[in-house]
């Protein structure tokens, strides 16, 4: 009997671990591994001797980190950089901007067809990336956009979307009308777990539906607009279908417009996996410490808040 | 003992390597004689519509005679494809035949990605002008692959808008720029057409035409020749012709110009022989309505043209049937019915001479129902290709064409300055890698 319940304790204390396998197996395949093999080979280059004709000529060596420093002194690489900080200056606010606009409006008590509007402005959500540029980028195109026909009728300037700072609008439009919906939704869900009882001790107070919005509504959904504005930032950083798409409709996009299209265009376009891998390795980097430094920012800012609470 | 034992293991995978190399260096016919015994088969990749109706020719005729059964995995085309070559060769999976364009077989070969098939085709040469065959060589004395289909490049007009606006088809290159102002004069808001930077091929077309060699080498040494004398004379050309407003800057294969072919906005383009399959999805109302001549010359009486486009079938170092793989490569781009195959089923134009002017190109494509003489056109133009010189790192310039001369049209700035940009990225990556190049 003793011995059975002994054994029997000893299954149970391994009993998680082998619960964990499953989990960490793949983690370590598919997560882990991958990540190693794209750190490994950024300190990694080929190098070529002679004419590079014929077996032999071409050996892969250590190169330290001579990638990275060729990334970070790469003009293209920061000039993408730069041209994804302008385009996230306009997509995450407008985004977000709207989505909490739209989700308190659908909030609010005197909404019509609320099922109906709620569905239409998160359709676009479904529409995938590349159709969407498609479509927006045929809208752009002043000779088949009827957009520009109309404008050409009525007797009204053309701009040229597709180039210099209006192509960071027609990009954004494109991140905005798509993203938007997603963002409301998980704004509006908030709205909606917040309990009844706490509106009406504020109508109660004489509160107006404005300031109800502004001082109720708003304080309590901002941990998913720190969540929104979170999964925005990422979604910025790695932007590549957008222009990506748009790149053969004009001279405007290079092919090296983003840091990720450059990524993509040194490993495929060029062949070089290594100085690819570096840049991605780096991106990687950047994303992380901007995401999770603004969560640490946001937080600290809720800590901040909540002590001033209890103070009052 | 685990010790002895590994000391085992490791000779006897050390013996393994050594006999790999002593076969690899007998050439393939030692591996080969094992194959002949049973039957084979072998994988294709390629992105040419319909091939797999083509390769089922070979299946059941002489494929089938020599138990040699080829499969057939469709690719997406050009650069892609290249670097999905590199990737499976670096595993050592790369399939035993690819479908290469001319310009990637440098890269292709610099990678140890293709087989050297010289003794296993010798024959075939005769089949092909020079300029075509000597691509496929590189210059020495191995053979990497079998010439497919080839891209003389022509000029296309909109030959009842000529006579309406009183134009006569340009013969050089000076007239192509009058009949440019021209078009401008008489109606405004047309084109003769465009100068696109979406697609390096056309302009390194012109240049070969000007007589520009990108890439040559001298001893040990590859040099460039992007930023040389002809090439810099086609720059100057339409970047002038973009700069006064002569022609449109906008890209081509867009909607834009798909309307703007289609409406007669652009009255010209500058392509190549396979440019009725792509003006029959372009511009579909126009049909019949087009014609085609030679290229504009640099000066009178010269016949010269460049070739866009065009690829041939390799076989890689990776196969373990490089005879059969080449035999096969052989029989696709010279036998009468594979060749009248491919023109029907994947609509190419054949590299070979003796299919240029037989079967399917004995009446003209259907587009250009108007011109009875088409295809016997297009082959006196073709024999006029001038020789091309690629090198190992095309994709480099390639790509750096589009970026520097897309923002040069946009601009309509100087298209020197672009020509050098392309010249300088081309020689520093070529530097980066360890090439040796010549200054």
């Amino acid at each position: 009997m003793r011995s059975a319940r002994r054994r029997g304790s000893y299954g149970v204390k391994r009993a998680p671990y082998l619960f964990l396998v499953p989990a960490t197996a793949l983690f370590l395949l598919f997560f882990a591994l991958p990540i190693g093999y794209a750190l490994w080979l950024s300190l990694r280059k080929v190098r070529v001797s002679g004419l590079g004709l014929g077996s032999g000529a071409r050996t892969e060596v250590w190169a330290g980190l001579e990638n990275y420093t060729g990334a970070l002194s790469d003009s293209e690489l920061l000039g993408g950089a730069l041209r994804v900080l302008g385009y996230g200056c306009i997509v995450v606010p407008v985004m977000l901007g709207l989505a909490l606009l739209f989700a308190l409006m659908l909030d609010s008590e005197r909404v019509r067809l609320a099922p109906f509007t709620r569905l239409a402005i998160f359709l676009p959500y479904a529409v995938p990336g590349v159709v969407a540029a498609l479509l927006w980028g045929f809208l752009y195109l002043p000779d088949v956009s009827p957009f520009y026909f109309v404008l050409d009728e009525l007797g009204l300037p053309q701009p040229d979307l597709l180039d210099g700072g209006p192509l960071y609008l027609a990009l954004s439009n494109i991140a905005v009308w798509g993203g938007t919906g997603f963002n409301m939704i998980v704004i509006y869900t908030a709205l909606r777990a917040i309990p009844a009882e706490v509106y009406e001790a504020a109508k109660l107070d004489g509160a107006t539906p404005l300031q109800i919005a502004l001082r109720i509504k708003i304080p309590m959904v901002a941990p998913s607009l720190v969540l929104t504005f979170f999964f925005s930032i990422i979604a910025t950083l790695q932007v590549f279908n957008e222009p990506t798409t748009l790149k053969p409709l004009t001279n405007s996009v290079s092919t090296t417009w983003s840091p990720l299209m450059k990524v993509y265009q040194d490993a495929f376009g060029n062949g070089d996996i290594h100085a690819a891998a570096a840049q991605a390795t780096l991106i990687a980097l950047v994303t992380l410490v901007l995401s999770f430094g603004f969560l640490r920012a946001a937080d600290r800012g809720n800590k901040r808040d909540a002590g001033q609470g209890d103070a009052r | 003992m685990p010790y002895t034992k590994r000391r085992r293991l490791v000779s006897s995978a050390v013996a393994v390597v050594l006999g790999a190399t002593a076969l690899t260096a007998c050439g393939s016919s030692s591996d080969d004689g094992g194959a002949r015994s049973g039957p084979v088969s072998l994988t294709y990749w390629t992105w040419a519509p319909g091939m797999d109706k083509v390769v089922d020719l070979w299946n059941k005729g002489p494929g089938k005679e020599e138990q040699i059964t080829v499969t057939v995995k469709k690719q997406a085309s050009g650069d892609t494809l290249v670097t999905k070559i590199l990737t499976a060769h670096k595993a050592g999976k790369a399939p035993d035949l690819v479908q290469a364009e001319y310009q990637a077989l440098p890269t292709l070969v610099s990678n140890d990605a293709l087989a050297d098939i010289a003794e296993h085709v010798g024959d075939v040469k005769d089949r092909f002008a020079d300029g075509v065959w000597q691509q496929t060589t590189l210059g020495t004395d191995a053979v990497y692959a079998v010439p497919q289909d080839i891209g003389p490049m022509m000029f296309y007009y909109r030959e009842d808008l000529f006579e309406e606006y009183g134009l006569s088809v340009p013969a050089t290159w000076e007239q192509f720029a009058e009949t440019a102002r021209k078009v401008k004069k008489v109606a405004p808001d047309k084109d003769l057409t465009t100068f696109s930077a979406n697609d390096s091929g056309l302009f390194a077309g012109l240049a070969q035409q000007a007589g520009a060699r990108w890439w040559t080498t001298s001893g040990d040494k590859w040099k460039v020749g992007i930023d040389d004398g002809a090439t810099r004379k086609v720059a100057e050309f339409w970047g002038g012709l973009v700069e006064e407003g002569a022609i449109d800057n906008q890209p081509m294969y867009t909607p834009a110009w798909n309307k703007a072919l289609n409406t007669g906005k652009q009255i010209a383009w500058v392509s190549a022989v396979w440019a009725p399959g792509t003006l029959t999805t372009a511009a579909p109302d126009t049909r019949g309505k087009w014609a085609m001549a030679p290229l504009p010359q640099w000066s009178d009486g010269e016949s010269r043209t460049g070739s866009w486009g065009g690829s041939s079938t390799a076989v890689t170092t990776d196969s373990r049937h490089k005879e059969a793989a080449a035999e096969f490569a052989a029989w696709l781009n010279t036998d009468g019915d594979a060749l009248n195959a491919l023109a029907k089923e994947s609509g190419i134009y054949p590299a070979s001479t003796s299919a240029q002017l037989s079967g399917a190109f004995t009446s003209p494509p259907e587009y250009f129902a108007n011109q009875p003489d088409f295809y016997k056109k297009a082959a006196r133009i073709a024999e006029t290709t001038a020789p091309s010189a690629w090198g190992p790192n095309v994709n480099v310039a390639y790509t750096a064409f589009k970026d520097a001369f897309g923002a040069a049209a946009k601009n309509r700035s100087d298209f020197t300055a672009a020509l050098g940009t392309m010249q300088k990225e081309t020689v520093a990556d070529l530097e980066k890698q360890g090439f040796g190049v010549a200054r």
